[in-house]
């Protein structure tokens, strides 16, 4: 499903944030990228949704090369991949309902049909009764759950979360924890960088050190 | 096509939220837009007018003989039959002083004035037309019907006409040269708020991208924005022109009843009107585009 061939990727002033790095993610599969902060967590993620080019190396997806891919094709990557971002960018003017519903306006979904899976997947992370509540109006918690509920709204088939339990209390990050299961359970390949690998037991480790895959 | 004419729908909701979102804002671009529309459109408006008229009016070009206040009938009779014979006149139209009295004192303005006189203070007159009436030999039998006795004044009538002709050939080349530099400025003034708007909605936009939202998504609604905008003006501007025709209508119809012309003054026609709002819409619509293919270029 995922694979980096001797991907390297150097930030503009000449950080080296992933070196040499080859791996394979098997479809289906569930992978934790532990490590520690710098160490390039956020780029591998990023690299896989083509937020970030590989400066040197493959990076196939699908069997697609992402670095190859022309500025036209990438909306089409995006939309198979669901994200969690590390700073979660919610759309602070608009409410969860909206936030839920702009991958499936951006895939031009029915709206009817958009409407139902917005609820269905507001529910499934237990934000259903907060649909027209602002970013701002929601706990650190719930706005985590908001973001999961976008990247999880289109059913991609690759869920990508960065840090996705950071600042929750112990309780609310396994609950959050139990949804990623469960998407993993109906057989969606998920990768999720995090410190807190011991919330996943079940999932394969990555751990990187410096940019570099720690044997 | 229902679910395209969905997201176009929402779209368009965006737009118009976003326009209602700052009114004063929004009320100030449509001002400013209208204004430099209205200038072109006025012009327009204008011109169709004095088209009109000219083609009310006769163009024939005429001459006028007015003979000398003491002059009697019997001289008259006389310029009349030689006119007549003289080479070169195609037709002689008599107008007796007494006609001319009656006429004048159907102004009411003119008859105090005129009763105050102790005579008919108007001349026996002819007005001549001429079977070539290039300028040039119109002004050859003037300078002739000049010399003959009795004959107090010749004037060159319609000569204005074409002169008229000519004004408004540059009239349209001026209309469409301030169009289109007018519409060079509204497509500017457009690149400039779609620019501030995209830079407003830089997060939306950035996030959309990385939802996998194509390049058309993330215009869609700036679009929309740019078209209203330009549309709103479009219609400000018809407005202004609209009043603005009928601020000078009775005046203006005062300034040519003078020169013994009708014009009542219309504002747009149906096709200049739409042409008008057409182009508002259009060329805003352009100007967006210009100012999104920039800034997703840059971004
Ligand atoms: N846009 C960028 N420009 C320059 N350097 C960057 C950029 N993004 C990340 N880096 C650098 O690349 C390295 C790896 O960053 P990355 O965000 O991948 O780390 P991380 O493992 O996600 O860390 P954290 O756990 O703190 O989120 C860091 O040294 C960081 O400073
Ligand atoms: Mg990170």
């Amino acid at each position: 499903m995922i694979r980096f061939d001797r991907v390297s990727k150097r930030y503009p002033p000449g950080v080296d944030a992933l070196s040499d790095l080859s791996f394979e993610v098997a479809e289906r599969e569930m992978v934790v990228v532990g490590g520690h902060s710098g160490a390039g967590k956020s780029t591998l993620l990023k690299l896989i949704a083509a937020v970030e080019t590989a400066t040197r190396g493959t990076v196939l997806v699908g069997g697609q090369n992402v670095s190859g891919l022309a500025r036209s094709a990438l909306p089409y990557l995006r939309r198979r991949i669901g994200m969690v971002f590390q700073d979660q960018k919610l759309l602070l003017d608009r409410n969860a309902f909206e936030n839920v519903m702009l991958p499936l306006s951006i895939a031009g979904f029915p709206p009817r049909e958009a409407a139902q899976r917005v609820r269905a997947a507001l529910d499934k992370v237990g934000l259903a009764s907060r649909e027209k509540a602002l970013p701002v109006m929601l706990s650190g918690g719930e706005q985590q759950r908001l973001a999961i509920a976008r990247a999880v709204v289109n059913r991609p088939s690759m869920l990508l979360a960065d840090e996705p339990t950071a600042h929750l209390d112990n309780e609310t990050a396994a609950d959050v924890a139990r949804i990623f299961h469960e998407f993993h359970d109906v057989g969606v390949t998920v990768l999720i960088a995090t410190y807190a690998g011991d919330l996943f037991p079940g999932a394969r480790r990555l751990q990187l050190d410096h940019g570099k895959l720690v044997p | 096509m229902r679910v395209w004419l969905a997201h176009h729908l929402e779209a368009v909701r965006l737009a118009l939220r976003r326009l209602s979102a700052a009114p004063l804002n929004t009320l100030l671009s449509l001002l400013a837009i209208g204004v430099a529309l209205a200038l072109p459109a006025g012009g327009q408006m204008l011109l169709g007018n004095a088209l009109h008229l000219a083609d009310t009016t006769s163009a024939v070009p005429q001459i006028s003989v007015f003979m000398a206040a003491n002059a009697d009938r019997r001289m008259a009779t006389e310029i009349e039959s030689r006119l007549g014979k003289y080479g070169g006149v195609k037709q002689v139209q008599f107008v007796s002083r007494e006609d001319t009295l009656t006429r004048m004192k159907a102004n009411p303005g003119l008859r105090d004035v005129i009763e105050a006189l102790p005579g008919n203070p108007f001349p026996d007159a002819f007005v001549v037309t001429a079977t070539d009436d290039r300028p040039e030999t119109m002004e050859q039998l003037a300078a002739e019907f000049r010399q003959w006795p009795k004959v107090e004044h010749v004037q060159l009538d319609s000569a204005w006409v074409r002169r008229l002709d000519a004004l408004l050939k540059l009239g349209r080349t001026a209309v469409m040269l301030l169009g289109a530099l007018l519409g060079a400025g509204l497509i500017a003034i457009i690149f400039s708020i779609i620019r501030m708007q995209a830079l407003t909605h830089r997060a939306e936009i950035e996030v959309s991208q990385l939802l996998g939202a194509t390049d058309g998504f993330v215009r869609r609604p700036f679009l929309y924005y740019g078209c209203l905008l330009g549309l709103g003006g479009g219609v400000v501007a018809w407005l202004l022109v609209s009043a603005a025709a009928l601020w000078l209508r009775a005046p203006l119809s005062e300034l040519v009843r003078l020169y013994d012309l009708t014009l009542v003054l219309e504002g747009l026609d149906a096709r200049d009107s739409g042409l008008l709002l057409g182009f508002a819409a259009g060329l805003g619509w352009l100007g967006a585009m210009i100012s999104l293919r920039q800034h997703l270029r840059q971004g």
